[in-house]
């Protein structure tokens, strides 16, 4: 398989940008760490200096092109992994942004690291971190430390769904396959604990948010313009008591309103500066939709219809769903 | 029989063509049913959000209800068919996140049915004041 390196998406991206293709280039650049890549748009052959591409480059750019593809007159180049593509077709199933605006490249991934991982292995005072099969930390105590990718992988990665892209105008390496991901044994290991270890468990994740809203900002199917949380009418939209209902009501919100739609990016986990596993709560819905309504799995098409603007005359009763798992 | 025994409060969502009625119908045919049911009308079950029945535990409801016309004899043709796939998954998330299942039911009541509607009140109610007080939905901040 070919290597996807920075220098091939550089490549890449200059040539699409001379023969006036592409206008803007989302990407990725260095952030105030080495671990810290942001998302950033570049506007020219020059800007892509700063540009990166490493294991940490987890950003899903899908809810990006909603606000960039409104800025250009030209077309806008955006990377896309294979889980970016189901968010990119969600995205395009609502009709969010202009497909005849985008330039999507495909790109193979083997997975993201995640860094809360490798801090584990390394201990604090991280100084420079250098990607590749194995990962190499130096430690401002003049330590170096070597990792294996495997052991670091986000959450998200090690239970990929898909290696396939679903979307794209060009393809860089080869394309992947629909994995058998065994991203529901933590929802499974959930459910058969009682009422209250689960509420327990639940308890100590959700008290521990600061309700910064970081997971409904990055999280590609939330794209309303005014979120029901911003509503200052409400008393809803800041911190409260840890102990109060609160907190879980904002994320059983949160995901109810992306049930049927998210497309399992595992975004809202990655950017949780709390780390709480948020994907637990979206992976419960996807699970029961499966369940009640026939496998669903967002993104995989255009135009697809959601299971919750979707009937049979024959679904089953809301008292039966909790008897009947 | 203890004089100040605690009274769950109840809410139930009623929809306007069916529910509503079946409740007028239960009044007019004097049954009775807990006065602890507060009833509140909205034109079509599916007009529930979820947040409106998370708020009204967070401000205090001991336990809700939501009552629709049949499946198949909505108002507007298929309300109550969305309503059903939202409230089978909300109810699931509330019992995975360790929720008491019997605080929250869903019940199709007619306008014809007024002896169902308080058979469903009362069963409702003694469920509900079996449970006790809600803690787990509770906010303090609601609370007078």
């Amino acid at each position: 398989m070919q290597k996807i390196t920075r220098d091939l998406l550089v490549e890449k991206a200059v040539s699409l940008l001379e023969n006036g293709t592409v206008d803007m280039v989302l990407g990725w650049k260095k952030g105030e760490f080495d671990y810290d890549i942001t998302p950033a748009v570049f506007a020219d052959a020059d800007s892509l200096k700063d540009f990166v591409f490493d294991d940490f480059c987890g950003a899903n750019f899908s809810k990006y092109l909603i606000s960039n593809t409104k800025k250009t007159a030209s077309k806008v180049l955006v990377f896309l992994k294979p889980c970016d593509t189901y968010s990119f077709n969600q995205l395009l199933t609502e009709h969010r942004f202009d497909r005849e605006k985008v330039y999507a490249v495909g790109i193979p991934c083997d997975g993201m690291v995640d860094i809360h991982k490798i801090r584990a292995i390394s201990g604090e005072g991280i100084a420079k971190i250098e990607c590749g099969e194995k990962i190499t930390v130096s430690t401002i105590y003049d330590e170096t430390v070597n990792i294996e990718k495997a052991d670091v992988l986000a959450e998200r990665c090690v239970t990929c769904k898909s290696k396939k892209h679903v979307a794209y105008d060009e393809l860089l390496g080869e394309d992947g396959e629909v994995l058998e991901s065994a991203r529901f044994d933590e929802v499974e290991k959930l459910e058969s604990m009682t009422a209250d270890e689960r509420f327990e468990f639940w308890q100590g994740e959700l008290s521990r948010c600061i309700r910064c809203n970081a997971c409904r900002d990055v999280c590609p199917a939330c794209t309303c313009e005014k979120c029901v949380f911003d509503n200052p009418a409400s008393p809803v939209e800041n911190k409260a008591a840890a102990n109060s209902f609160e907190e879980k009501m904002f994320h059983i919100i949160r995901a109810f309103h992306v049930a049927g739609r998210c497309t399992d990016c595992g975004e809202c986990s990655r950017v949780c500066p709390q780390h709480i596993p948020l994907h637990l709560l979206n992976r419960k819905f996807i699970k029961d939709i499966d369940n009640f309504y026939g496998e669903y799995q967002a993104g995989e098409e255009v135009g697809s219809r959601a299971p919750l603007v979707n009937y049979t005359t024959e679904d089953l009763e809301p008292g039966e769903a909790v008897e009947g798992r | 029989m203890q004089v100040n025994e605690r009274k769950p409060l109840i809410v139930a969502f009623c929809c306007n063509w069916c529910s509503y009625a079946g409740a007028d119908l239960a009044g007019n045919n004097r049954l009775s049913y807990p006065a602890d049911v507060k009833i509140i009308k909205v034109p079509c079950s599916c007009r529930v959000n979820p947040m409106f029945i998370l708020r009204a535990f967070q401000r205090g409801a001991d336990g809700v209800i939501l009552c629709g016309c049949h499946p198949g004899d909505c108002h507007y043709t298929s309300g109550n068919y969305y309503t059903r796939r939202r409230m089978a998954l909300l109810f699931s998330m509330l019992d995975y996140l360790g929720i008491e299942k019997e605080r929250t039911r869903v019940e199709w009541v007619s306008a014809a049915e007024g002896a169902k509607f308080a058979a469903t009140m009362n069963d409702f109610a003694q469920t509900v004041a079996a449970l006790g007080e809600n803690k787990r939905l509770e906010d303090l901040r609601c609370k007078k």
